[in-house]
């Protein structure tokens, strides 16, 4: 049944999805190529690449992780499991929020966890050029856009995927 | 958009109230506007656009979304739903957010199960893959920034970083440690002032 294990292993992986699937790439690679073995490195960093160029939530990438895992079902099954307990869980607190709003506790929370959102985020970007096993040209790549992304904010990411693209298509990476 | 009667509470700010078709059809747009995020555009629609929500009721709602894991867009798509249509506009409005990308991105996956293995295929996912590394790392830095205080919390960056990246250790058992360290600190940080 690995449709249902699939479930549950998103399942899991909402309760820590602080910061989105965004934040999640470290872990999902760890539980579904390292641990599970259900997909290769390879596969990984396309189904994000794939993500990256698709418009849509993040989340997405969490559908073609469950796709490539167990096909159709899998992709619903994955998907489900990383939007239903948090989608539920909110739909029955929503109403109570204005009592946690602004408790110390619940600043405290906020804040405390942004650094380890920032650390998530950085690991995710070092585990996608590890698996991917970047080559200098591609390294080049990745420096140009971060520098070009947070140097130029008017420049949509959709230009930067564009080009690496084109790069990519060349043979030059 | 069939959404017409207007919210009766608050007599000051008329807002429209949104049916179970305008939810799907408003986060449908949402969620085929972005790449790589679209919380942006969800503020957008539903404060600009279709004036569903004020700015700062965006704010507060957003909030909690962000406060709780999971996929925060999603998140928001069941607040709003619910708000306005109850348990139907909950499902309702989450679904229209995920149909349109989902279809898109199961056409694509299809074609990387035919065309995957050509070398072209693997060039082009290379590069931008590539770029979405780059992005990463320039989202990671602009978040960094963003936090005040960083001689007290950049080191919890550091350790999640070693936990995660190196010793490639359970997110799961990392974040309960690190919550508690990090926002301890915080909680701490905050009765100081």
């Amino acid at each position: 049944m690995i449709v249902f294990e699939l479930f549950l292993e998103f399942v899991l992986l909402s309760f820590v999805a602080f910061g989105g699937a965004t934040a999640l790439l470290p872990e999902m690679h760890r539980v579904i190529v390292a641990h599970h073995h259900w997909l290769d490195d390879t596969t990984f960093t396309h189904l994000y690449a794939i993500a990256q160029a698709a418009p849509g939530p993040n989340v997405l990438v969490v559908t073609l992780i469950g796709w490539k895992v167990a096909g159709l079902s899998g992709a619903l099954a994955a998907t489900l499991g990383m939007c239903l307990p948090m989608s539920v869980l909110i739909y029955l607190l929503v109403d109570r929020w204005e009592r946690f709003s602004g408790r110390r506790w619940q600043q405290a929370i906020s804040l405390g966890v942004a650094p380890l959102a920032v650390g998530l985020i950085f690991s995710g970007a070092t585990l996608i050029a590890q698996a991917a096993n970047f080559r200098l040209g591609a390294w080049g790549v990745v420096l140009v856009t971060t520098f070009l992304n947070l140097r130029y904010k008017a420049l949509h990411p959709l230009w930067l995927i564009a080009a690496g693209a084109m790069l990519g298509l060349s043979g030059w990476l | 958009m069939s959404a017409i009667p207007l919210l009766p509470i608050p007599p000051s700010r008329p807002l429209l109230v949104p049916s179970l078709n305008a939810l799907f059809w408003g986060f449908s747009s949402v969620g085929l506007s972005g790449f790589g995020g679209v919380l942006p555009f969800a503020r957008r629609m539903l404060v600009d656009e279709r004036q569903w929500m004020t700015a700062e009721e965006f704010n507060t709602q957003l909030g909690m979304c962000q406060f709780l894991p999971g996929p925060n867009v999603v998140n928001l798509a069941v607040v709003v739903g619910k708000r306005y249509q109850g348990l139907p506009g909950a499902i309702t409005a989450p679904l229209g957010l995920l149909a349109g990308p989902v279809l898109i991105v199961l056409l694509l996956a299809l074609l990387y199960d035919h065309y995957g293995t050509l070398p072209q295929a693997q060039g082009v996912l290379r590069g931008i893959a590539a770029v979405g590394c780059g992005l990463l790392f320039a989202m990671a830095w602009r978040m960094g920034m963003a936090i005040r205080e960083k001689p007290v919390f950049w080191p919890f960056t550091m350790l999640t970083v070693t936990a995660i990246a190196l010793l490639r250790w359970p997110m799961p058992l990392v974040m309960i440690a690190g919550l508690l360290l990090s926002g301890g600190m915080a909680y701490w940080t905050l009765g100081r002032k």
